[in-house]
């Protein structure tokens, strides 16, 4: 067993298809009026237009690209405010690969190394931690982002830190939380969602239980996916058969990664050192409550906010995108004005086309050239 | 950012029990086992983990992803007529 080629059998995506197509005859879903998925994780949209998936299902079927790319919803004002530390002297500052092209007011935090501010990109959190004790002269700060799946590698990362008494360490917090974000969509009046397709990796820290609120509230079946082809397609029958048998449930497709009650032990780092606290602003989706994530008191010395007192900025965004409405299904990428003409993988006006994960990015590198 | 790599363990650092060697298509990588160890970390070499940011998050289930292909399987065998959307 290898986990990735196994499902990837192309015998097994047409047997999908096939049942896809036959399951929704059984449901009431027409092309003019699909059902109408959203995929909450940056990396299905990845996978959907990496696969081809969305043109091989049915005209009665319909993805919407969701929010669940940590880096496609970073507001501008806190780009600028990492720029501003970065630009520091004494500050190297580290961040994932995926962030460091996001456009804030002041630009990248690539523009600002490419004007000598010192901004490495790193694989793991622990990699800040050792450039840390390498340079005892420098302060490091990490750029510590994402939803719940990256939360718990950054919170062992301050555990160490303490541990070891690393006091040139700190961290930008800009975490964000699912639940409330997933709340905030749904109690939008106009966004069209009939069932989610559950984030995979993110889960396996929570678990499925959280989105119970969903089917019982909202009456939404959720199905927790792999990122395979295979695993893409099962989830939508999944789906389908919930529709066909009047069912509202929460599932798991993709058992062989996610527990159901998620990982205990993650789960105890993030409330050992962060708090959820107050409310945040999401580039795309306004203020969400409850969505703001901060370390706690016992960690307050790390808090990179706390310690170089960067400017507090509100940056609103370009009202020629439509970043937004991409992000919450209101409009698909080729239908704003800017895509793949002033807004492109190398001149971004939104975070969506610059991350790897971001619906613009994934319509640019796999359906450009096609009419909207 | 939420992207995982199944890798599998091949080696715990004698020194830092914390720290494992995972490999996946050939590629050697430090993983961090911190959250998925239960304090027996011999026993997880050979172990396929998913990795995301150099920390293992979850042991994959062999049990669960075979009950999937055989799920997977047994959809096939009920539709013989699988390959007629398929033909020219």
């Amino acid at each position: 067993m290898q986990f990735i080629d196994e499902f990837r059998n192309p015998t097994q995506v047409k047997s999908l298809l096939s049942q896809i197509h036959a399951w929704v005859k059984k449901t009431s879903f027409t092309a003019e009026k699909p059902l109408q998925i959203m995929e909450v994780c940056g990396g299905h949209t990845h996978a959907i237009f990496k696969f081809g998936l969305e043109r091989l299902l049915p005209p009665e079927i319909e993805f919407i690209h969701g929010p669940g790319c940590p880096v496609c919803v970073l507001p501008m004002g806190r780009i600028d405010a990492c720029i501003e530390i970065a630009k520091r002297p004494e500050v190297i500052f580290c961040t994932f690969g995926d962030a460091i092209r996001v456009p804030g007011r002041q630009g990248s935090l690539l523009k600002a190394r490419q004007e000598g501010a010192a901004v490495r990109l790193i694989y793991s959190p622990m990699d800040a931690l050792t450039i840390a004790e390498q340079n005892p002269d420098k302060k490091i700060v990490l750029f510590g982002l994402g939803f719940e799946t990256t939360m718990p590698s950054v919170a062992i990362t301050l555990q160490q830190a303490k541990q070891r008494n690393i006091t040139n360490f700190f961290v930008f917090c800009q975490h964000i939380t699912i639940i409330p974000t997933l709340k905030s969509l749904l109690m939008t009046p106009d966004i069209q969602i009939d069932a989610f397709l559950g984030p995979g990796h993110l889960s396996m820290v929570i678990g499925t239980h959280p989105y119970s609120f969903i089917c019982e509230q909202y009456h939404k079946p959720v199905v927790v996916s792999g990122f395979e082809p295979t695993d893409i397609l099962q989830s939508i029958v999944m789906v389908l058969k919930q529709f066909a048998n009047k069912q509202c449930l929460v599932e798991n497709q993709y058992r062989r990664v996610v527990p159901d009650e998620g990982n205990p032990r993650a789960l105890a780092v993030i409330n050992d050192v962060f708090i959820m606290q107050g409310d945040d602003e999401w580039r795309g989706l306004g203020i969400i409550p409850d969505s703001g994530v901060r370390l706690n008191e016992t960690y307050a010395a790390f808090d990179a906010e706390k310690h170089f007192q960067p400017k507090q900025q509100r940056v609103a965004d370009d009202p020629q995108s439509r970043c937004g409405d991409v992000l919450t299904g209101r409009c698909k990428p080729l239908e704003c004005h800017l895509f793949g003409k002033q807004c492109t993988p190398e001149s971004a006006y939104g975070a969506l086309m610059v991350s790897s994960e971001g619906a613009c990015a994934a319509y640019y590198q796999y359906r450009q050239g096609e009419p909207a | 950012m939420c992207i995982g790599v199944p890798c599998k363990i091949t080696a715990i650092d004698p020194n830092q029990p914390t720290k494992a060697t995972a490999e996946v298509n050939g590629i050697q990588r430090d993983v961090n086992i911190s959250l998925v160890s239960s304090g027996n970390e011999q026993s997880l070499v050979g172990q396929w983990v998913l990795v995301h940011v150099g920390f293992a998050m979850s042991l994959l289930d062999e049990e669960e992803a075979e009950q999937t292909l055989t799920a997977l399987n047994a959809m096939q065998e009920e539709e013989p007529d699988v390959n007629i959307l398929f033909k020219p």
